[in-house]
């Protein structure tokens, strides 16, 4: 499969993609990716083929990781200001909200976050399509949730950019987040994508969740309360990690059990 | 109740913002007692993976679970989670000790696996030797065999991550994870 893809003449073109997308589409939507997607052809290779066995959780899958502010430093949520210039593009705020499936908030846990620059270039080897390198951005950030779920980056609108799916393929404009619960089993790595961006129909990673008003939980909502005057343009989004399955009680009691 | 956001691929270019110097040394190494958790992470042509990423919450040798922060800045203090990446080869370590049971159960280390071209994280266990539990045991033994450590010579343990085909790990779903 690889050497199918490594090969110019023979890589999909869009329209290719968009055909397998509405095909795996037309099967029930699912509110989470389907591993097995083959429009996105890396993960051809990498999806298990078998279903996930089902497991109570035990032991220390009953405990997140505990963060503190001895691990990350209230300014790493601003990714505008590491350099000594400002950064080129959109500044922007990013804020939301992080509870779990029971509606509780998620407080004081540890929220990262990775991204390309305005010109869609990330600042990693392996990114080497001809767009410009930032000297002003490296387009990381980490900060702590605050004591009702909240969080909030500074950052800059990042730029789409091309990838070599298939022939002409350009990822939609995304922020990449990840997120811990009260417990290991609320783990969430995912992206947020936003509003009226016409690349996301056509991008294979996107949908592969295939239940739309799934898809909708991913884009961002401007926000012109988050907006400051003269400053950034505002946008919230909110996120939900699964249920955890210890009580309060249990958590608290945990390492004594 | 509120729907859950969907997971996202990992990606491949996340290693300048989720490994960190000394994410997979939840002891430093040299620590008496310590041990080496390694393996390869492989995909279903049977290659390395080259850009995944691992995880690791555990307790420590006496079955407690740490709730203490310092993961990310390492104090000293045993945390019980770490964080490495695949290097050009596929290979991962930790450097940790070996869990105790946690409240009389067996001793295995929790594993989070992500990497470019997987749409979304998945959990695994991997044992120590000798040790099994009800939901290992309810499990056939080709699937059992995937969520078991190897002693290697050098006292290490090896865990390989087969993420499809032959000899295909065994993933866990949580009860509250899907909807």
């Amino acid at each position: 499969m690889s050497s199918v893809v490594n090969t110019v003449a023979d890589l999909a073109g869009q329209g290719d993609i968009d055909r397998e997308i509405a095909r795996a589409q037309r099967q029930p939507g699912t509110a989470q990716p389907r591993l097995d997607f083959p429009p996105y052809r890396s993960s051809l290779l990498r999806h298990p083929t078998q279903a996930p066995r089902h497991a109570d959780p035990e032991g220390a899958e009953l405990v997140g990781p505990v963060f503190g502010h001895t691990d990350v430093d209230p300014v790493e949520a601003d990714l505008t200001v590491h350099h000594a210039g400002e950064p080129i593009g959109e500044r922007m705020v990013v804020a939301g909200r992080v509870i779990d499936g029971d509606g509780r908030p998620v407080r004081r846990q540890l929220v990262e976050i990775w991204q390309a620059n305005a010109g869609g270039r990330y600042a990693h080897q392996g990114d080497q399509h001809p767009a410009a390198l930032d000297p002003h951005f490296t387009g990381v950030g980490r900060c702590l949730t605050d004591d009702e779920g909240g969080y909030r980056f500074t950052t800059i609108r990042p730029g789409p950019y091309p990838w070599r799916n298939h022939h002409n393929a350009w990822r939609p404009a995304h922020i990449h987040f990840s997120l811990f619960g009260s417990e290991f089993t609320q783990r969430l790595v995912t992206q947020v994508y936003f509003p009226g961006d016409p690349l996301l129909p056509l991008d294979p990673i996107y949908q592969s969740i295939t239940d739309p008003a799934a898809r909708d939980r991913l884009v961002a909502t401007y926000d012109h309360d988050l907006t400051t005057h003269e400053w950034a343009t505002g946008y919230r989004w909110d996120v939900v990690l699964s249920g955890a399955h210890a009580t309060p009680l249990e958590q608290e009691d945990g390492d004594d059990a | 109740m509120p729907e859950l956001t969907p997971g996202q691929t990992v990606g491949p270019f996340f290693h300048d913002a989720l490994p960190y110097a000394g994410g997979g040394e939840l002891v430093p190494p040299g620590t008496p007692d310590g041990v080496r958790l390694h393996g390869t992470v492989y995909d279903g042509a049977g290659d390395p993976v080259p850009d995944a990423l691992l995880e690791l919450r555990q307790a420590d040798a006496q079955g407690r679970v740490p709730r203490i922060e310092g993961s990310i800045r390492r104090t000293g203090a045993f945390t019980g989670w770490g964080r490495a990446a695949t290097d050009a080869d596929g290979r991962y370590t930790f450097t940790t000790i070996e869990p105790g049971g946690v409240a009389g159960g067996a001793s295995f280390f929790a594993l989070t696996v992500f990497a470019r071209g997987l749409l979304d994280r998945l959990f695994t266990r991997a044992y120590l030797p000798g040790e099994s539990d009800g939901f290992l045991a309810a499990l056939p033994e080709a699937e059992r065999d995937t969520l078991q450590v190897v002693r290697e010579d050098d006292g290490s343990v090896r865990f390989d991550v087969r993420l499809q085909g032959e000899g295909e790990t065994v993933f866990i779903q949580f009860p509250r994870q899907r909807g």
